[in-house]
Parts: C-alpha cells; sequence; structure tokens
C-alpha cells in the first residue's frame, strides 16, 4: 500500500487521527479500494469510529501492490497519533505526507516532507489483525438530524468539558434538546448542577423524529467527531433508534467520510430523565422541556412544600436534601436465555459475531473507567424489555443493576496473512 | 419561600457575571442571602474556612429589572441559600451574548437555583440554556452566623496600591515563606514582608493616601509614621488577590494591630469586605 497526502489535507488527515484517539488506543488501518479506511473501538466495544478517505483525497493511492493481497495492519493509536501530533507543525511547515506499508517489511512507514528540505521518517510496527467492521445500518434507524456541526457545536458549549453523558432527545413544540446526564446517587448530598440547551427546529436541516425520544450516549466521544466536523465545516448527520440501540453519527463530504457509532443507555438507566412521567413501562424516556417559555407563575416552584419538611424534621443537619425521586430499580432478572450465551469465553475476537461481554462498575469516570471490560465468571442473558429480537446475535450480558446496552459490533475475522 | 428575578440589560449581565467569577475564585461554596433590595454573597469565619469571612453586597435595582422575592415568613423576609460559586459563574458564563437571563428558585428533584438564559441565534428561533444549580436551603436558626461582620475600629486605614502589582508581589513572595507580614501606617506607607532564616524580603509602597479616619480626635497624637501590623497566611491573601480580575473602583486596607486585615473593595457598586485573621 501506498498513498501520499498533500497540502491541506495532511492536516484534516491529522485531525481525523486526533477525533479517532478520543475513542481508541488502537488504529486499524486497511486500505481498500474505495479509499483508505482508518478505523478504532474503544475497549468496551461501546464506541466504534471509521474515517474513510477517498482516493481523490489523495495525490497517489495505491491500495494493493498488482499482484498482492490487500494488507492491513493495526497500530498504536499513540504512535500514530504521535505522527500528527501538533496540527500547527503540519499545517506551517508539511508538505506531503507518504504512508507506505508493504509485505515485506514489518513496519509502517510514515514519512513527512516539510519545508526546508527536512524529511521526518516515521517507523511504526504493526499487528496483523481481522478486520474491524461493524455491524449497523443508518438506514434502519427511525431517527434522525442532520444540521451544520458549528449548530452542534455551539449547542454543546454550555457544558462542562468533564461532563461523560449528555442526553439528546426532541421535547415538545420540536425542540431539540441536551441535557447533562448525571449517575444518580442517592445518597449523595452534593449534587451535580444539570445544564440543558433547547434549540428550534429550524437550526437542523433536518429533523425526522417524534417529540419524547431520546437517547444518552458519551458525549466526550461524540465531542471527537463534532470538533472534526466543525474545523472541516460539514454538515453532521444523528440516526437513532430506541435508548440501547446505537446511535449512528455521521459526516460526508466528496473526499471522506465519517461514521462514528456510540451506544446508548438503555431504558433501566434513563429514568432520571423521565422527568413528571409517571409511567415506567414507556418505550421511550419522556423528556420535559421545562425551558420552554410558559407564563411565569410561581405554581411551579413548590419549594414552600419543601421548607415545611424541613423545618419540622428535629435534629436534622440542617439543609439535607430530602430526595424526592425513586430509585432505579434493582437489577434486571436474567430472562432465559432464548439465544444462546458464550460461556467462558476467554478471548472475545475468537469467536465470530460475538462481543466480549462486559461488566459495568458505577461512578463516573472518562473512557475506559465506567465502560470497563470484564470477564465474568458466568454469563446470563438479559435484555432490557424493549429490544427486539432481530437476527442480529444478542450479547451474553453480565448483568449488575446499571447495565448500559452495548454497541452491536461485530468483529470478523479473516484469515490472517502469513507474515515473512 | 419564592425568588425570581430577571436581567435583559447586556452591561449589568456582564456585570453580574463578573462580580459571580470573584465570588468562585474567593470562597468554593458560599451562602447567598437574598432580601427584598440586596442580594448577598456571604462567607463567615468558620473553621473550614481558616477563619477568612467575606461580605459582598449588591443592590438589586442595579442589576435586575425584574426582582420578586417571598422569604420564609413575614417578619423574615429573607433566603438564605448554600451553593457551590463555581456553578454559578458557570452558568452565568453561558450567558456572554444572551439576550435575557432569568434566576428562579425551583425544586426540580431537588431544590435549586435555575438559571435560564436566551441567547441571541442566527436563526429565528431562540436559543434557551438552562443550568439547575443545586443548593441547600439554610434554616432559620443559623441565620445568627451569617450577619454582617462588624468592622473593628482599626489602627490604620490605608488605600491599596494597584492590586495586580500587589498581586504579583506576593504570589513571588509564597515561594519564600508563608508567614506574610503587612503593615502600614497613617503616611501613605505600606509594607509586605516575609522572613526567612536566610532571608529577608520587604516590598514597599508608599504615597498611597489614608482615608478620613472615622475618630480624628484619638488619633491625633498618634505618631503618624508609626506602622500598625498583622501577620497573616500568605495563601489567605493571594487567594483574595487573584479574585480581583478587574481593578476595583476604590479599595481599602483596614489594619487592627495583630489582630486582622480587614480589605474594603468597591466594584463600581458592589461593595465586597474580606476579612483575613491574623496568624496565632
Amino acid at each position: 500500500m501506498k498513498c501520499l497526502v498533500t497540502g491541506g489535507n495532511v492536516k484534516v488527515l491529522g485531525k481525523a487521527v486526533h477525533s479517532l484517539s478520543r475513542i481508541g488506543d488502537e488504529l486499524y488501518l486497511e486500505p481498500l479500494e474505495d479509499g483508505l479506511s482508518l478505523r478504532t473501538v474503544n475497549s468496551s466495544r461501546s464506541a466504534y469510529a471509521c474515517f474513510l478517505f477517498a482516493p481523490l483525497f489523495f495525490q497517489q493511492y495505491q491500495a494493493a501492490t498488482p499482484g498482492q493481497d490487500l494488507l492491513r495492519c493495526k497500530i498504536l493509536m499513540k504512535s500514530f497519533l504521535s505522527v500528527f501530533r501538533s496540527l500547527a507543525m503540519l499545517e506551517k511547515t508539511v508538505e506531503k505526507c507518504c504512508i507506505s506499508l508493504n509485505g515485506r517489511s514489518s513496519r509502517l512507514v510514515v514519512q513527512l516532507h516539510c519545508k526546508f528540505g527536512v524529511r521526518k521518517t516515521h517507523n511504526l510496527s504493526f499487528q496483523d489483525c481481522e478486520s474491524l467492521q461493524a455491524v449497523f445500518d443508518p438506514a434502519s434507524c427511525p431517527h434522525m438530524l442532520r444540521a451544520p456541526a458549528r449548530v452542534l457545536g455551539e449547542a454543546v458549549v454550555p457544558f462542562p468539558p468533564a461532563l461523560a453523558e449528555v442526553t439528546l432527545g426532541i421535547g415538545r413544540g420540536r425542540r431539540v434538546i441536551l441535557r447533562s446526564y448525571h449517575e444518580e446517587e442517592a445518597d449523595s448530598t452534593a449534587k451535580a448542577m444539570v445544564t440543558e440547551m433547547c434549540l428550534g427546529e429550524e437550526d437542523f436541516q433536518q429533523l425526522q423524529a417524534q417529540e419524547g425520544v431520546a437517547i444518552t450516549f458519551c458525549l466526550k466521544e461524540f465531542r471527537g467527531l463534532l470538533s472534526f466536523a466543525e474545523s472541516a465545516n460539514l454538515n453532521l448527520s444523528i440516526h437513532f433508534d430506541a435508548p440501547g440501540r446505537p446511535a449512528i453519527f455521521t459526516i460526508k463530504d466528496s473526499l471522506l467520510d465519517g461514521h462514528f457509532v456510540l451506544a446508548t443507555l438503555s431504558d433501566t438507566d434513563s429514568h432520571s430523565q423521565d422527568l413528571g412521567s409517571p409511567e415506567r413501562h414507556q418505550p421511550v424516556p419522556q423528556l420535559q422541556t421545562h425551558s420552554l417559555p410558559h407564563p411565569d407563575d410561581f405554581a411551579n416552584d413548590d419549594i414552600d412544600s419543601y421548607m415545611i419538611a424541613m423545618e419540622t424534621t428535629i435534629g436534622n443537619e440542617g439543609s439535607r436534601v430530602l430526595p424526592s425521586i425513586s430509585l432505579s430499580p434493582g437489577p434486571q432478572p436474567p430472562e432465559s436465555p432464548g439465544l444462546h450465551s458464550e460461556e467462558d469465553e476467554a478471548e472475545p475476537s475468537t469467536v465470530p459475531g460475538t462481543p466480549p461481554p462486559k461488566k459495568v462498575g458505577t461512578g463516573g469516570g472518562g473512557r475506559g473507567g465506567r465502560w470497563g471490560r470484564e470477564q465474568p465468571p458466568e454469563l446470563t442473558c438479559s435484555l432490557s424489555s424493549s429490544a427486539h429480537c432481530s437476527s442480529a446475535p444478542s450479547w451474553p450480558l453480565y448483568a449488575p443493576p446499571r447495565a448500559p446496552a452495548l454497541c452491536w459490533l461485530k468483529t470478523v475475522r479473516e484469515k490472517a496473512e502469513p507474515r515473512t | 419561600m419564592k425568588f425570581r428575578a430577571k436581567i435583559v440589560d447586556g452591561a449589568c449581565l456582564n456585570h453580574f457575571t463578573r462580580i459571580s467569577n470573584m465570588i468562585a475564585k474567593l470562597a468554593k461554596t458560599c451562602t447567598l442571602r437574598i432580601s427584598p433590595d440586596k442580594l448577598n454573597f456571604i462567607l463567615c469565619d468558620k473553621l473550614a474556612n481558616g477563619g477568612v469571612s467575606m461580605w459582598c453586597e449588591l443592590e438589586q435595582e442595579n442589576f435586575f429589572n425584574e426582582f420578586q422575592m417571598e422569604g420564609v415568613s413575614a417578619e423574615n423576609n429573607e433566603i438564605y441559600l448554600e451553593l457551590t460559586s463555581e456553578n454559578l459563574s458557570r452558568a452565568l458564563k453561558t450567558a456572554q451574548n444572551a439576550r435575557a437571563l432569568k434566576i428562579k428558585l425551583t425544586n426540580k428533584h431537588f431544590p435549586c437555583l435555575t438559571v435560564s438564559v436566551e441567547l441571541l441565534s442566527m436563526s429565528s428561533s431562540s436559543r434557551i440554556v438552562t443550568h439547575d444549580i443545586p443548593i441547600k436551603v439554610i434554616p432559620r436558626k443559623l441565620w445568627k452566623d451569617l450577619q454582617e461582620p462588624v468592622v473593628p475600629d482599626p489602627d490604620v486605614s490605608i488605600y491599596l496600591p494597584v492590586l495586580k502589582t500587589m498581586k504579583s508581589v506576593v504570589e513571588k513572595m509564597k515561594n519564600i515563606s508563608n508567614h506574610l507580614v503587612i503593615e502600614a501606617n497613617l503616611d501613605g506607607e505600606l509594607n509586605l514582608k516575609i522572613e526567612t532564616e536566610l532571608v529577608c524580603v520587604t516590598t514597599h509602597f508608599k504615597d498611597l493616601g489614608n482615608p478620613p479616619l472615622a475618630s480624628e480626635s484619638t488619633h491625633q497624637d498618634r505618631n503618624v509614621e508609626h506602622m500598625a501590623e498583622v501577620h497573616v497566611d500568605i495563601r489567605k491573601l493571594l487567594q483574595f488577590l487573584a479574585g480581583q480580575q478587574v481593578n476595583p473602583t476604590k479599595a481599602l486596607c483596614n489594619i487592627v494591630n495583630n489582630k486582622m486585615v480587614h480589605f474594603d473593595l468597591l466594584h463600581e457598586d458592589v461593595s465586597l469586605q474580606y476579612f483575613i485573621p491574623a496568624l496565632s
């Protein structure tokens, strides 16, 4: 494989790598006939990202030397990112970037041709790998919205950079709402500030979703794609389904396209966004728009009832907040496996079509923290009530009280290339 | 207990944002006192704060074009809330280019101060950002600890030099010692001193001017050059100076010999008083 990137496209490539680095620790590089694909997946398989650069993106693109099979490799994200670490430097000094991989050498060579005759050559070691493919189809998602990345970028500004998850939904009056999502900690007296951003339908080029639908996904991972899309001035589409089903974020232009597939929290976890809706069996969480303009009245502020309750408590700690919401129900009982469960799977990638089992710890955390992976001793099959049993394999899940749904990722194992 | 207020003027909004940024730098958690004419940000001198106390006061009329409040009861027409200052400053940060800002006391799952900002947007529809800041309502029996601190009769009262200069001096001194001596006299001289075994560093500020003392008679016979001093923890002074992003309209410092230092600032129409006790 050999490809040559020149001019401003070098920075674009660099930005894409930065974006991907927000998701996973390993980069899967696969030259295809229709372009160079860069893919990654996070350690808990709850986020997948892929950029495909069309042959026209390159000054020269050769997927494979004639007569040879297509090669592909997996590199440490850290190593590849270090080549493109400083975007400012890329813009100012790099004139050409050449990426080559041949079957004989055991190195991926990235060469930066810079100003003043300086040439930087990076020899990165790689591993053979299977082709990383996620099974997803944007067309099968009933809901979608599309807006310029700038609009979505402005929409996430009010949220703290450290916020892990956000809920996106359609509220009354077809307003698009983004709300910060915090895990419920029943005994915590230090509640986190809740931020909500409410946009009008007019800000979107396309909005195909009914009022009341909502999904919760990882904001940090989304920001990776968002920053790329903003810098490239592209439109961003979000295709989504019921909570628990993965959400697909796409960008496209004539030279490249990008897909980020993120897992969303399933029904049982989203009760806290269930504002005002007493029913727990609704297939989608209701999202109330508190921010909609309504006649100002103090009737909604029932702080009085709170005050009364507080004053009559003896020996209280002064201002302890009385929890007024019910806690989430306990772990879902494991359903009898109508679908087979993989037991004692040691290596996830050895069995095609089954992603690794996943254990979820409580508490917030960045990538890899809450969504960590662990091998449970016994696997049970647990499905949320709203999940459909489609022809795609279901995942054996370890069922703790809070089990976010997983991305439907399939790791396809193809014959490994013999290495000389 | 109800509270609702609205700001529509851009300049008032920016000023209010600057005040909340300052409070966020001065105190991690503070008390907000709402009364019919004023808003106060209060930090009382508990052990947890290292004995430092703060009293910031603003006239609600100067900021809000709509202000309605109903206190705990008719006789006690006030509301005392405890909140994390950073939440308020973060919420106000999004109001940089806002058309209007509304603050309301609400009870959504937990008591909060809801800050609702209507942003200017390119499209016809408005964009609204809502922040629910969790608060704790402070019961009446604790109100007595949160009253305006009594300013004791100072030994010396002097106008401060440019705070930015003072801050950079104190910042450098912090690396040498934690123990700082602030001394001043009625002749417009202020010194900041630190002393260790190896070195002694003093920064002298001259011609600062002294405000007229309340009780002129008692101090008339005193030597004008006599210094009053107080030993303080340098980090507390630095925290106070770091909070002053904008140079205040008026800044003066009152020293009670070996007891405490009291800073009295005025940011346009918002007054800030900050008390640092002497090191024991």
